[in-house]
């Protein structure tokens, strides 16, 4: 256990250190929220609208909740994957400078070591990740939030879920990966492709029928959906209160999430993020067992 | 004394490239042993799989009685390697770099503090542990790799070209601890280096070449058996040395001479003592041996 936790040390002062490596995960949530703030607030706001029959006035404040909550979840869905995979780098600068060799010629166990870089990465990305989570609700909260406490709670919660699901998936991925051209390019498939397929940068409901049904296959879609549904508990309540139909807008937006044209619920979206995040650790864990056993065993 | 390291019947391959072949040596306990090779030889992978950083081919390998294939984690233990190129964190200060890597062993807490203090000693670098050891000097960095690989006191300490590119002031101070350990904790030293001058101090030798034993032996061993004796002989004209009927070569001021052995310099001298006033007879040197041996000349990163 004290060689975990000074290896965790040693994990943790190294991605701190490297300010390259600390600024492009911080930066990440700062430039989605700039940039949803700016192109994609008003098509959000737009579309909440439209939702609407002609006629009927809605409040800018319902508006505005409504949009914040659309933001902050999609920002937070992505920057908790993005940001794992950004800050995962010290495994492949390891291999990449040697010092991997430094740590495997001593008896310590894979799995500690294996585990180090998961933690680290865990702690780090999720330093970055509450961060970003306290500056959407300050956004939120600037241009008016409906989130009650236990929703900022739970919000915290599927945060933390997503952060432990995208260490895991970057673990995977970068295990195969030995220099920094290769990370830098995996970095930026993700942070390009990621947003579409967990339903944050378009709802999954504006996609095809095939389309929708294969990303509900994808377990970081419940992801999404958790965050979102949290984020837009309030506003969605505050709407239903004023006696507006609000089934039709949770589907738009995924509040309502469907598995093969079943409705998922959060306490199954919570069984979805759980389980994936189990089974991709354990694997990472038995690549890196594998690994060892291949190197060092002898004919 | 016993053989700490056994190898026999080493094989590997990377494709159809035979990088260590039938490979069987011994070190002693306590040794000096050099390990000389041009680039490529086979000195790292044997290195390598010692360390258990590459699977073998075939054959055995016995470190202090352990068996690699059944007890790889025992030999780890025991084992304390100073890499070529050092893989310490250049952007952690020397404590928290040494601090991580004596973890590895099992070593926190006081155990950890008490340790450094005497490897600290030892090295003289008290005055380094708060410094990143990217804003190290060489000689600096190579100290703190050292310490390093003594951390856990290993029975055995593998130096892959320790001593490359640093300053002779540096390199007589490294020389000196490890002849201080050598001698206090009969630590085995298992040396692969460029300098052949310093591969001339070692007990034990193995050249190899193209992943097989070429020569091994005492360094006077491999000086007798392959290279010559040199007179180097002054106050004589040219004239004089030709007559003599060996092989020469003009130095400044002197002339070498090339003679098999030591009894055929003597004879020599012996025959012409008109001649041998002033003189003085040497024995071929480890750069004369390798390149004997090999047929190549080693240099420092590089055969020519």
């Amino acid at each position: 256990m004290r060689e975990m936790k000074i290896l965790l040390k040693r994990n943790i002062k190294l991605f701190f250190k490297d300010k390259a490596m600390f600024l492009t995960s911080l930066i990440t949530p700062v430039i989605l929220l700039v940039l949803y703030s700016t192109f994609l607030g008003n098509v959000y706001r737009e579309s909440f609208l439209s939702a609407f029959p002609e006629g009927v006035s809605i409040a800018d404040k319902l508006a505005d909740g409504f949009v914040g909550g659309q933001l902050i979840s999609s920002i937070l869905a992505v920057s908790c994957v993005t940001i794992s995979f950004c800050s995962n780098m010290l495994m492949v600068q390891d291999k990449a400078n040697g010092s991997i060799k430094d740590l495997t010629i001593s008896p310590v166990k894979s799995p500690v070591l294996s585990m180090s870089y998961y933690f680290a990465t865990l702690v780090s990305t999720l330093i970055i990740c509450f961060t970003a989570t306290a500056l959407c609700l300050v956004y939120a909260a600037i241009i008016g939030s409906y989130m009650a406490f236990t929703d900022i709670l739970l919000i915290l919660l599927d945060v933390f879920l997503l952060v432990m699901f995208g260490t895991a998936l970057s673990s995977i991925i970068n295990f195969f990966l030995s220099t920094q051209g290769q990370i830098s390019a995996v970095g930026t498939i993700v942070s390009s492709g990621y947003g579409f397929i967990c339903g944050a940068y378009m709802p999954i409901s504006q996609f095809s029928d095939g389309l929708q049904k294969f990303i509900s296959l994808l377990p970081g879609t419940y992801g999404t959906s958790l965050i979102r549904n949290h984020a837009m508990r309030g506003v969605i309540a505050e709407i239903e209160s004023q006696g507006f139909p609000v089934e039709e807008i949770k589907d738009s937006i995924d509040c309502n999430l469907y598995f093969f044209g079943n409705k998922v619920s959060l306490g199954a979206d919570y069984a979805v993020l759980c389980g994936t995040i189990a089974v991709l650790i354990a694997v990472y864990i038995l690549m890196n067992v594998i690994k060892l056993k291949k190197a060092g065993k002898n004919s | 004394m016993n053989n700490i390291i056994e190898i026999n019947g080493l094989c590997k391959s990377f494709g159809k490239v035979n990088a260590v072949n039938d490979l069987s040596f011994r070190v002693k306990q306590g040794e000096l042993f050099a390990f000389l090779g041009e680039n490529g030889a086979g000195k790292s992978t044997t290195i390598n799989i010692m360390c258990g950083q590459l699977k073998k081919d075939g054959g055995k390998i016995f470190i202090d009685g352990l068996d690699l294939d059944k007890d790889l984690s025992g030999i780890k233990s025991k084992l304390g390697v100073v890499f070529q190129n050092s893989v310490l964190d250049k952007s952690l200060s020397v404590y928290d770099n040494l601090e991580s890597r004596a973890a590895l062993y099992g070593i926190c807490g006081a155990d950890f503090r008490k340790r450094l203090a005497e490897l600290a000693k030892l090295l003289d670098f008290e005055d380094l542990l708060k410094r990143t050891v990217g804003k190290l000097s060489g000689g600096q960095k190579r100290r703190i790799d050292i310490a390093r690989a003594l951390l856990h006191d290993p029975k055995i300490l593998i130096l892959d070209e320790p001593t490359t590119g640093l300053d002779p002031q540096t390199r007589k101070l490294l020389w000196g601890v490890i002849g201080e350990l050598r001698k206090n904790e009969n630590m085995t030293v298992f040396l692969t280096t460029h300098y052949m001058e310093e591969a001339a101090e070692a007990d034990y030798i193995v050249i190899l070449d193209r992943g097989r034993i070429a020569a091994e032996g005492t360094a006077l061993e491999l000086k007798n058996a392959y290279t010559a004796d040199f007179i180097t002989l002054y106050g004589v004209t040219k004239d004089a040395v030709k007559a003599l009927g060996v092989k020469y070569k003009q130095i400044p001021g002197a002339f070498r001479l090339s003679v098999p052995n030591t009894k055929a310099a003597a004879e020599l001298i012996i025959n012409h003592p008109e001649l041998f006033n002033d003189f003085e007879i040497t024995k071929g040197k480890m750069d004369d041996v390798f390149l004997n041996v090999t047929g190549k000349k080693l240099t420092e990163g590089e055969e020519k």
